[in-house]
């Protein structure tokens, strides 16, 4: 590789990463904003993070969040694991086009479609929005995404381990336990993360489906805004930015130090 | 006696009228939609027999073992095992293993819990578990890997895991898809001979799937070769290469000469061939020799025929031609001879001094001899 510096390439990679991060920046700066005003610099400060976590508000909206995320993501990851092992294994039933289709249609329907579609369900079998609602959208839009995320590594899964567990004497239902479960479970839990990040930013189709008492975190900082952006709005969002960002960085650290030890391991046994 | 090559040992049940097989494919079709991968098979294998299907990609042979093994059920006939019709068991309740061609290890165990797979499965106590594991392990010389996981394996240590884990279980019959196909050559050599002990050790039955005629020939006490879904010849590797019963075996198993003709004449001991370009060719009668008028093929093989730059002087069958081609192997030469009726033969002389007076080359006159029980007449 001859990576030269050239003028060019400088000036791409400033411009990018100012256009991807400057906005990230200049909030979390502002989270430590002595003023009360949120452009002007008045002085260092953790103050915001102090009231933070005196309002409870907040503090609610943020417990609401982590639980319809969990139970959400879980829910989605078994549902959306089960549409990705039929649409691999069985390729043959009728239907099987629209049923991909249907399953997958979700990925690129606009939420405001998803939300109010869901809305009007709700309402026409007099279900009450709140928490359980919420929850149930949630599941209903992220687990798409998990079946895409199952379904590219089962593609490539080999059926022959699954065959040599039952040759040698294992039924299907311990095959699946034993032997596919462990195997593609690095996907399930890429797509279970995938689906609580999901549902931890979504705000369009809480927005609809939620009621008084289930305000998640994205609502309630949405609906604090609109009232006028104060700092304590910059240092929450500060903290979301952090457990994101340290949650991917653990992930992709854990997989990069894997595929090392897996590469050093072969080069291993290719010598001896 | 007179025999057909070398004699491997003193096993035969195939011509014991009296010996019961082993397993039985009676009248086995199998279809995948259109295509009939399998067309109305019948085979028999015997007890403690090393027995290879031997075909090219697609000729059923693989679709023959997973109908064995239980993925695969017949579209019609009956598979017998040990005289118990085997149709409806699932494969987890049939008393053969497989060794996968792409050895289907699981990832996420060690080689210890590999092989001790099947046995768990089983049932069977931790103790004796423990005790057929290390058994195994040495069994194929990998005592000192048995913590490690498949990753962390060469491609030989590999292939000798899946091997351990599929005899583990002491199955009936092992069935094996090709083996050693993702081996190198050398590896490859060693490992058929160590499979062959294995099969005597273990006094197990050997079901083998290859595309390699070698692999076939080395190991198998009887082969089957078949192509599109259908068996064209089950014998002895000597059988198949000396008596080969149609062109197809002929040409698929090593290389042959062809020269078509009709039978000219026939006596009590010798029949007349004429070949189709004028060749007069004497070979002796073996077994139902076709008819006066007949059209056939003569093949032979290339070692076979001997070359000389001039006219034997005691050969019933001498062709003279011009040397066209000559390589040299090393061990062997092989010429290209084009006789004066314009026919090509290969021949191939074995190389057992290391300096040859006057040889043969490039635009030679050449002489090409062969007794007249070096070939087979085969019906066209």
């Amino acid at each position: 590789m001859n990576a030269t510096w050239s003028r060019f390439n400088v000036t791409s990679i400033v411009l990018g990463f100012a256009f991807l991060y400057l906005p990230i920046v200049l909030l979390i700066v502002f989270s430590f904003n002595e003023s009360k005003l949120v452009t002007v610099w008045g002085g260092f400060s953790v103050k915001w993070y102090v009231s933070l976590f005196h309002n409870q508000g907040l503090m609610d909206a943020t417990w609401v969040t982590a639980r319809v995320g969990v139970i959400s993501a879980t829910v989605a990851t078994v549902l959306g694991t089960l549409a990705a092992l039929t649409l691999t294994r069985y390729t043959r039933f009728r239907g099987r086009v629209l049923f991909s289709g249907m399953v997958f249609a979700p990925l690129v329907m606009p939420e405001v479609i998803t939300g109010l579609s869901l809305l009007l369900l709700f309402v026409a079998v007099g279900l009450d929005r709140g928490f359980f609602t919420v929850t149930l959208a949630h599941i209903t839009l992220t687990m798409c995404f998990v079946a895409v995320v199952v379904q590219s590594r089962l593609v490539s899964f080999d059926r022959s381990l699954e065959e040599a567990a039952m040759d040698l004497g294992a039924t299907p239902v311990k095959t699946f336990l034993q032997i596919t479960l462990p195997v593609i479970l690095p996907a399930i839990v890429s797509g279970w993360m995938l689906a609580f990040t999901l549902s931890l930013d979504d705000l369009v189709i809480a927005s609809f489906t939620s009621g008084p008492g289930a305000t998640t975190l994205p609502m309630k900082i949405y609906s604090q805004v609109r009232l006028g952006v104060t700092p304590e709005i910059n240092a929450a969002c500060t903290i979301l930015i952090a457990v994101v960002a340290v949650g991917v960085i653990i992930a992709s650290l854990a997989n990069k130090r894997r595929e090392a030890q897996r590469q050093l391991d072969e080069q291993a046994a290719q010598r001896g | 006696m007179k025999s057909l090559g070398s004699i491997r040992r003193d096993f035969a049940p195939w011509n014991d009228p009296n010996a019961k097989p082993y397993i039985q494919f009676d009248n086995v079709t199998k279809k995948f939609g259109d295509f009939t991968a399998v067309n109305n098979l019948s085979l028999t294998i015997f007890e403690r027999e090393f027995f290879a299907l031997l075909g090219a990609s697609g000729c059923g042979k693989s679709t023959l073992l997973r109908m064995l093994a239980g993925f695969e059920e017949p579209t019609s006939g009956r598979i017998l095992l040990d005289g118990q019709d085997l149709r409806g068991i699932p494969p987890y309740r049939r008393p053969v293993n497989m060794m996968f061609q792409s050895y289907a290890l699981f990832p996420h165990m060690t080689v210890e819990k590999n092989i001790a797979f099947g046995l768990k499965q089983e049932g069977m106590p931790k103790p004796d578990i423990e005790k057929r594991v290390a058994e195994m392990l040495k069994l194929v010389k990998l005592e000192q890997f048995a913590k490690r996981k498949p990753h962390q394996l060469s491609g030989g240590q590999r292939q000798r895991v899946a091997l351990a884990r599929s005899v583990a279980k002491r199955p009936k019959v092992l069935l094996l898809d090709e083996p050693l196909g993702a081996l190198d050559k050398k590896l490859r050599e060693e490992t058929q001979f160590e499979l062959m002990d294995l099969q005597q050790e273990l006094g197990l039955t050997f079901v083998v799937v290859t595309h390699d005629q070698e692999e076939a020939m080395t190991m198998a006490d009887r082969i089957a070769i078949m192509d599109k879904g259908e068996v064209m010849q089950v014998a002895t590797p000597a059988e198949v290469y000396e008596a080969p019963a149609s062109r197809f075996v002929a040409h698929f198993v090593g290389n042959v000469n062809m020269f078509e003709g009709k039978v000219a004449e026939r006596s009590d001991k010798t029949t007349r061939i004429t070949g189709a370009t004028g060749a007069e060719i004497v070979v002796d009668n073996t077994g139902n020799a076709p008819a006066t008028g007949a059209d056939i093929v003569f093949a032979i093989r290339p070692e076979k025929i001997k070359v000389s730059s001039r006219k034997p002087a005691d050969s019933v069958n001498a062709l003279e031609g011009e040397v066209y081609d000559v390589a040299y192997l090393g061990d062997m030469t092989v010429y290209h001879i084009r006789l004066d009726d314009g026919q090509m033969v290969r021949a191939s002389a074995l190389n057992a001094a290391r300096v040859t007076e006057d040889p043969l080359t490039w635009n030679d006159r050449a002489w090409v001899s062969f007794r007249p029980d070096a070939g087979v007449v085969l019906a066209r």
